[in-house]
């Protein structure tokens, strides 16, 4: 997840908002086996695995810093390609700087002046104005780290016998974390986690790319800086105090996403006094959240918090409610503009299939895992 | 659903796995299951009526275990279509058994072109969760969760 500003504001976006939508969604290849625009050899593809946005930043897409602007500068340095099977590596190597499908999105967003609820710790993130544009994306590593997973749940499920280990579901097929295959996967998932930075990174030059070109204006003089990325489906070893005691522990986020308080050792000197930005996204029709983390957090939740609203309705469901060219101009009408690969895909999606986010945010802010510092209102969206 | 000759080849289920998608696979017999567990897929990622045969892709696998060799095989189906770019239409499958289980595959389809094709949902991948393949008196009959 990675949310970028800009100094626009809505008045300004407004009239050029289909050209903006649509120019990304020409430029941010979506849907299913669509291919990036980031041409890269096996090698190369390689030295992405390792280095994540890293490779990026010295690759000119993007700036020096949106390193410091993202989880663990965009790199895991853990990561070894040679755990990694050519499979993965045929799958994802031209996946870089696409959007995929499903709930993964690119949305233009709006600050509304009723949505500021800490304007001092919003200004130091960057949202320093009401009716201010930012941009939020809602991607992974796509195939890369699917292929990644399909083959080390194969590899478990054939040595979790020899380990003595049972599970109930065989999707949760593991192996101990010391063994072998354990760190053979620890370090697989890093190449896919590297990959996912990356491809957030080459996206947001294609962001930067599309709004200077639809605005004639330098992406700098735009300002349109990151405010953060956060991985949410992942897991690192972590320093936590368990039971009086500091303990490195296997912190597994799935559904959940790192929130760490300020004066944590892992933060940049950037957010160090403020605390990490957490991003929490909604559905297409309802919003997203800008967070931050708490010493909460850190003391009850392993510095972990929600990620999303989640589904409440299955996807035949939503679909059966709404036909995806009817919610796409329903969505129209109330000031949302959005261009889809796939219409079912759209109506999959609606805003009625997820939790009601304020609900999400209120159940966060109350556990006090992390506190709501901006609401953030889509107009529009560009969906795989 | 998708019904032919009054013979069910495979049915979405509902409210199982709410952000992913589940579906049930039926056959007389193995090959036919394998085949219609595979249709699911073509169905889930296109409008097949938009999709054409142009392009014949084959491959082999084989694994002592039923299950394990669906799920390879299902797995093959996204490797294909996310490393030849390829969407597909049909398949023929056919499954020999000598010991382990031997599978021979002929996939058909066509390169990806959003202009031409209806393109649905990239599937990531396939999980293990509720993972089966069964036999149902004189049927066979697999579950599968994919991540959408």
């Amino acid at each position: 997840m990675r949310l970028v500003t800009t100094n626009l504001t809505y008045k300004e976006v407004q009239p050029k908002l289909r050209e903006l939508v649509d120019t990304l969604f020409r430029t941010v290849p979506a849907g299913v086996g669509s291919r990036g625009f980031v041409d890269a050899s096996r090698s190369q593809f390689k030295e992405i695995m390792t280095y994540g946005s890293k490779w990026c930043i010295e690759n000119s897409y993007g700036w020096t810093e949106d390193l410091e602007r993202t989880e663990g500068y965009g790199r895991i340095d853990w990561a070894e390609p040679e755990k990694v099977s050519s499979k993965a590596m045929e799958r994802g190597i031209k996946q870089l700087g696409t959007l995929g499908s499903g709930n993964h999105y690119l949305e233009i967003q709006i600050v509304k002046a009723e949505n500021i609820f800490d304007e001092e710790l919003a200004k130091k993130f960057g949202i320093t104005q009401p009716e201010q544009v930012v941009i939020m994306v809602h991607c992974g590593s796509r195939g890369f780290g699917h292929q990644i997973g399909t083959d080390y749940l194969r590899i478990f499920e054939g040595t979790m016998k020899k380990y003595g280990i049972e599970v109930y579901d065989r999707e949760l097929a593991c192996a101990p974390f010391q063994s072998n295959e354990g760190q053979d996967y620890y370090k697989a998932m890093a190449c896919a986690a590297n990959m996912a930075f990356a491809n957030r990174q080459v996206i947001l030059h294609r962001i930067r790319e599309g709004f200077s070109k639809v605005f004639k204006t330098e992406a700098e003089k735009l300002e349109m800086h990151m405010v953060y990325d956060v991985a949410h489906n992942i897991a690192k070893l972590e320093e936590h105090v368990i039971d009086g005691h500091k303990k490195k522990v296997v912190v597994h986020r799935k559904g959940s996403t790192r929130a760490f308080p300020p004066h944590h050792p892992e933060l940049a000197k950037l957010y160090k006094e403020t605390g990490q930005p957490v991003i929490i996204g909604g559905s297409m029709e309802t919003g997203s959240f800008l967070l931050v983390g708490t010493q909460k957090a850190m003391d009850e939740t392993f510095g972990s918090t929600a990620h999303g609203s989640g589904r409440t309705m299955s996807r035949a469901a939503a679909k059966r409610q709404v036909r995806g060219e009817q919610l796409q101009r329903d969505m129209e009408k109330r000031g949302i503009y959005v261009k889809a690969i796939s219409m079912s895909g759209l109506a999959e999606e609606a805003g009625f299939a997820y939790k009601n986010i304020n609900d999400v945010i209120n159940a966060v802010a109350e556990a006090g895992i992390s506190m709501p510092v901006v609401g953030l209102k889509p107009v529009g969206n560009v969906k795989g | 659903m998708n019904i032919n000759n009054d013979r069910k080849k495979y049915k979405f289920l509902e409210d199982v796995a709410i952000a992913d998608v589940a579906y049930e696979a039926y056959g007389k017999d193995l090959n036919e299951l394998f085949e219609n567990a595979a249709m699911a897929i073509f169905e889930l990622s296109a409008n097949l009526d938009t999709v054409d045969a142009k392009e014949k892709i084959e491959f082999e696998f084989e694994n002592d275990k039923i299950e394990n060799l669906l799920y390879d095989f299902l797995s093959e189906i996204l490797f294909l279509k996310d490393s030849k770019y390829m969407v597909f239409k049909k398949v023929k499958v056919s499954i020999k058994e000598n010991k382990k289980y031997h599978l021979k595959a002929v996939l058909e389809g066509e390169g990806i072109n959003p202009q031409k094709q209806q393109l649905e949902n990239d599937i990531k991948a396939v999980t293990m969760h509720m993972f089966e393949v069964k036999k149902e008196k004189n049927k066979w009959k697999a579950v599968v969760v994919v991540d959408i």
